[in-house]
């Protein structure tokens, strides 16, 4: 037993050096194939790690839109078109919520601050959230926090701003509890920053977030009707999502009485962009198999023919001991040893490629900050490498067992 | 024990006319240990055939052959393979050396299809080979920079680097001249000598010939014993 594990291991680690030597006698003529692997393989790992890179773009910014998976959106409406009364909603919502045990609930209305800025008044838009949102939506502080308990028991009203806002009011410390003065219409209201969200370069308009509580003392009357009745979110697991999106409707649609109609609807990226992401996957991975498999062509194209020229020293070495497995096994060997080496360079050049900042900027345009380079494209791109070495070699060693020593020689 | 036995070996092959051309035909023949046999005959005669049987490469068309007294046809594939490895050196008239490859990795060739310990000392192995056979000063030359002396130098020093218990020389002095065939004849013999390896040498020239022990004709596909001047 261990004679034979003995041997076999031998003749691996002596398959291994053959191969390399091979490698080394004919690296002018293998060198040019493996060109065509090593840019085969760049290009497929580039382009994977490029999908799963502008995927996890897309799920993010997504994710901050729409909310995870599975997040319930809940909007109402009148028969006769007035809008819902805000507050009756609202506590239709709450005891729904209570009553289902939801964790992660939120209000999502939205509406408008005349803000004083050191430079003049600007109307900025406020989202008006709970606390739950920002775990919701995944939302981004790069100063400060985002809003917490405490800050809904606050005199004055908490915002958490976008960069630009931020930037307009001098990006203050925001240690030193910074304020900023809003012209509500029942008078001057002063709010304190407690955040700051990052804003992509394309986003020139400051904004902020705002506690649905605390938004009362900087709206008028007629808010609801200006902007329209909030809307209600919940993040709830995604397997009971469907079931909860009946009960919900039917629950909160009977608390508000006739007249008033409920929908319950999923909101989220998995949701919404599964089929687009499918899609997208699908040209991506089809182009990388076309593009691997011109490579692999290519270099069972190269390795027939330099097994051509080398029968009569299959032949030769079949005299000195080496069995038809051997050969097949070292043929191979060969071919996979070449390719995984110009599959670790194709996958370094990938890498440069992709994270390289002039690319980073293309793929990863409108969101702060690209992800790393996805290992599974690198480890998809030696793999690759190693099936696209094995098969290339298949064919030659094919052809090099089936050679009759005896043939062989008279070459 | 004999390390190999011919009984009544012919060989024929078929010819693009439909018939057979019987190159070889009711050919004994017995080498044991320590033997020093000739095959002398024509260009065409089958010397090559018969020597391609002897060395397992072969197989003949009717009658038997026995390698240490197991018939041949009884061996797999590749145990047949390894059989040839371990026991068999072979040394050709046109040297057949792995071109572009070092004296040294010629000669280690062998070594890498040895299954033990022989294969993680085959460095030491090969060059100590090449030391003995006068080419330590040449391990790194390819063939294509040596002479043809030294060339068949090499192929004696790889025919014999797994101390095999036969060797086969298929006209080793063919492509040099005379002095140097009988140089190259000598170290054959010599490290054939060393380690009571069976030599069969298959030649045209009567000299070479006449260094062996026991002398084959071979002529119109039968082996006699032949009568040395
Ligand atoms: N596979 C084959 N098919 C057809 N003819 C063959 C085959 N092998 C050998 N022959 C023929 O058999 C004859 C003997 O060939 P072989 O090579 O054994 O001769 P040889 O004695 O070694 O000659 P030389 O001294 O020139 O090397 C030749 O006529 C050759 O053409
Ligand atoms: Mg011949």
């Amino acid at each position: 037993m261990t004679g034979a594990l003995s041997r076999f291991l031998t003749g691996l680690v002596g398959a291994v050096v053959e191969a390399w030597a091979e490698l080394r006698v004919h690296r002018g003529r293998v060198l040019l194939s493996l060109i065509g692997v090593g840019v085969a393989v760049c290009a497929l790992t580039a382009v994977v790690a490029a999908g799963a890179i502008a995927e996890q773009a897309l799920r993010e910014v997504s994710e901050r839109g729409g909310g995870r998976a599975a997040t319930l959106s809940l909007s109402s409406w009148t028969d006769d078109g007035t809008p819902v009364a805000a507050d009756d909603l609202r506590t239709a919502f709450r005891t729904a919520v209570d009553r289902y045990g939801i964790d992660y609930a939120s209000e999502h209305g939205w509406g408008e601050n005349r803000v004083r800025f050191p430079d003049g008044i600007t109307a900025v838009p406020a989202e008006l959230v709970d606390v739950p949102f920002g775990e919701m939506h995944r939302v981004d502080v790069i100063e400060g926090g985002w809003f917490t308990a405490a800050d809904e028991r606050r005199m004055a009203p908490a915002l958490v701003v976008n960069e630009r806002f931020w930037e307009r009011l001098g990006s203050p410390d925001l240690r030193t509890h910074p304020t900023v003065t809003i012209a509500a219409p029942a008078g001057d209201v002063t709010a304190v920053v407690v955040g700051v969200t990052p804003s992509p370069t394309w986003d020139q308009a400051p904004s902020s977030f705002l506690l649905a509580s605390q938004a009362a003392a900087l709206r008028g009357p007629d808010a609801d009707a200006m902007y329209g009745t909030p809307n209600f979110e919940m993040w709830v697991p995604p397997d009971i999502a469907e079931q909860l999106i009946g009960r919900l409707s039917a629950d909160i649609g009977g608390q508000l009485g006739e007249g008033v109609h409920v929908d319950v609807f999923r909101n989220d990226f998995a949701e919404q962009n599964a089929s687009s992401i499918e899609q997208m996957q699908l040209i991506v991975g089809g182009i990388a198999v076309v593009v691997l498999l011109l490579g692999a062509l290519g270099l069972v194209n190269i390795a027939l023919v330099t097994v051509r020229t080398r029968i009569r020293e299959i032949g030769i070495r079949r005299t000195f001991g080496a069995t038809g497995g051997r050969i097949f096994f070292s043929v191979m060997m060969e071919s996979v040893v070449a390719t995984v080496a110009a599959g670790v360079v194709g996958v370094m050049l990938a890498v440069l490629l992709v994270k390289n900042p002039i690319t980073t900027d293309l793929i990863g345009q409108g969101v702060a900050d690209v992800p790393p380079f996805p290992m599974e494209a690198a480890g998809a791109g030696l793999l690759a490498a190693t099936i696209v070495g094995a098969l290339a070699g298949l064919v030659p060693a094919l052809v090099a067992v089936r050679v009759k020593v005896i043939d062989a020689l008279r070459y | 024990m004999s390390i190999l036995r011919l009984e009544q070996v012919s060989r024929s092959v078929p010819l693009p006319d439909g018939g057979r051309l019987t190159i070889l035909s009711g050919v004994d023949l017995e080498v044991g240990d320590g033997d020093r046999v000739s095959v002398v005959g024509r260009s065409g005669s089958g010397k090559s055939t018969l020597l391609n049987i002897l060395g397992l490469i072969d197989a003949p068309t009717t009658g038997e052959v026995h390698f240490e007294e197991v018939p041949a046809r009884t061996f797999s594939g590749a145990g047949r393979d390894r059989l040839r490895g371990r026991k068999i050196g072979f040394v050709f008239q046109q040297f057949n050396l792995l071109p572009r490859r070092s004296a040294l990795e010629n000669v280690l060739t062998p070594l890498l299809y040895d299954g033990g310990r022989d294969f993680w000392r085959r460095r030491a192995i090969a060059t100590r080979m090449l030391e003995s056979v006068g080419l330590g000063h040449r391990l790194d030359s390819p063939p294509e920079r040596l002479s043809g002396g030294e060339q068949q130098r090499v192929a004696i020093a790889r025919a014999l680097v797994r101390r095999p218990r036969l060797i086969l020389a298929d006209e080793p002095t063919g492509a040099l001249d005379l002095e140097t065939g009988g140089s190259v004849m000598e170290l054959l013999e010599q490290v054939a000598d060393e380690t009571d390896a069976a030599l069969v040498t298959i030649t045209h020239d009567p000299n070479i010939a006449a260094r062996a022990s026991r002398h084959y004709r071979l002529e119109g596909g039968a082996l006699a014993p032949a009568v040395v001047a």
